[in-house]
């Protein structure tokens, strides 16, 4: 238990010829709320995509549970959450029918048999209780991105990575949620995530992209050995 | 309530994720999302009836000559309406979010493309095959040719939405890809409209087809290999990108 969850070293990514982050370091351990600071357009969400896995453009090294990414990612993708900036939600779908299709899919909890039951809890826990069965297209933008929270209610995931969670959802929801997440890092998972609203939170670890901007000896280093710095599979 | 993070912390069993019940969860909602837009997924057909239709109108009423052109022209129509189907098959789940959300599933991304071409099949290129005895009748189909169109289509269709969701995935990211997407697959389907249509021809002559089917059967057998492997990944570079 003691082992840290995730451990990034020297993570470096490019975008478009521009160095977003530059060799970030970072421990992240079970019971850790993360918070990923910087202005808009300093690689946040691109940060939270390369943590994914959904990115693979980055230099350095990601260990889930001290062993490489590359080589665990199975384990480590049945124990991730993530809510990005597109809630993933379908129009056309009602609420419970995409937290079905998100169980099958996802689901590893032993106890599968009662998902119906645990959907429905999920649902009302975000306060959609009596939209069920609605269809997605008539909810509301908040409505909606609620839908896609709840699925932090009956996930087994360990690690939970969220792009902006907080987006479209009032006060109540947003001290729901704070709750839920103080619930999840006290049974040993950690959380990642963005945001520009204050957290009432204890013990938010901050990494601030600023800090981690390249400096002038790091450009002059790129100029001079430009391979170093291509985007690609590591 | 409680959170379930607790039991599984706890050391209880950490099942692998079930792949037939990722497979099937995927086949469920496209079901759903495709009942839900009934109308786009009448569109194929109603574009192959009405092309079909307008045949006679357009070329001649003459029996000998609607005879001579029904099973090229059946055969190239039923292509055309899988192709204009074809861009709808990743575009929503992309726009969505949901693309991501299976990229990032501890499932095989394999058998959720297969998932989801088998569901475009099941909705446009099933019914174009069920419907093309009927469209044979009105271009006057000598009866030899009936049975090979319809056992050549059944192939046939299968292997289009499986070489097109290729094209599907590479253009997934461009906002206006369906001009690329026809260029990249128009190619790929030649061989498939050329065995296929020879198919029906040479029945119609009196000439066994085995050898036909045969290539067909060989084409859908690769594609259930390949197509959903290349279209994987085609789309993690796509949402990567």
């Amino acid at each position: 238990m003691n082992q840290a969850l995730l451990q990034l070293h020297n993570l470096s990514c490019e975008r478009d010829e521009r160095l977003l982050f530059h060799r970030l370091n970072a421990t992240i351990d079970a019971g850790d709320i993360v918070q990923i600071e910087g202005p808009n357009g300093s690689g946040k969400t691109t940060l939270l995509r390369v943590l994914t896995s959904i990115s693979n453009d980055y230099q350095g090294d990601i260990l889930w549970q001290g062993q490489p990414l590359s080589r665990v990612k199975l384990d480590y993708l049945s124990q991730l959450l993530h809510i990005g900036h597109l809630p993933g939600v379908k129009k056309a779908l009602t609420p419970r029918e995409n937290l079905t299709w998100y169980a099958g899919m996802n689901n590893t909890h032993p106890s599968r048999s009662n998902n119906n039951e645990r959907i429905e809890q999920a649902l009302s826990e975000v306060g959609l209780f009596g939209y069920e069965d609605t269809p997605c297209f008539q909810l509301s933008a908040g409505q909606a991105r609620r839908v896609a929270l709840a699925r932090l209610f009956f996930t087994p995931a360990r690690v939970w990575i969220l792009d902006e969670p907080f987006t479209a959802i009032d006060h109540s929801g947003i001290e729901n949620l704070q709750r839920v997440m103080t619930e999840h890092v006290a049974g040993g998972g950690c959380v990642i995530l963005t945001t520009h609203q204050e957290m009432n939170l204890a013990n938010v670890k901050r990494i601030n992209l600023l800090d981690n901007r390249p400096s002038a000896e790091d450009l002059e280093a790129r100029e001079s050995m430009p391979n170093d710095y291509e985007g690609g599979m590591v | 309530m409680s959170l379930p993070t607790a039991d599984i912390i706890r050391g209880e069993a950490q099942q692998a994720p079930g792949l037939s019940l990722g497979f099937s969860a995927t086949l469920k909602r496209d079901f759903v999302v495709a009942f839900r837009h009934r109308g786009e997924m009448a569109n194929p057909i109603v574009f192959f009836l009405m092309v079909i239709t307008m045949v006679p109108m357009g070329i001649s009423p003459d029996p000998k000559i609607l005879s001579v052109l029904a099973p090229g022209m059946i055969w190239v129509v039923a292509l055309l309406a899988t192709l204009l189907s074809l861009d709808s098959l990743f575009r929503s789940d992309f726009d969505d979010g949901t693309l991501e959300q299976m990229l990032i599933a501890p499932q095989p991304l394999y058998f959720q493309v297969m998932a989801k071409v088998l569901v475009h099949w099941l909705v446009t290129g099933l019914p174009l095959t069920l419907i093309a005895p009927v469209l044979g009748v009105m271009m006057n189909l000598p009866a030899e040719g009936y049975g090979p169109l319809w056992l050549s289509l059944l192939l046939g269709t299968a292997c289009l939405s499986l070489i097109g969701s290729i094209g599907a995935a590479l253009t997934v990211a461009l906002r206006k890809g369906g001009l690329l997407l026809s260029l990249i697959i128009m190619p790929l389907y030649v061989p498939v409209l050329i065995f296929g249509s020879s198919a029906v021809n040479t029945a119609i002559e009196g000439f066994p087809i085995a050898g036909q089917l045969a290539v067909l059967g060989t084409f859908l057998a690769v594609a259930i290999i390949m197509a959903p492997l290349a279209a994987a990944a085609a789309l993690r570079i796509g949402v990567n990108g």
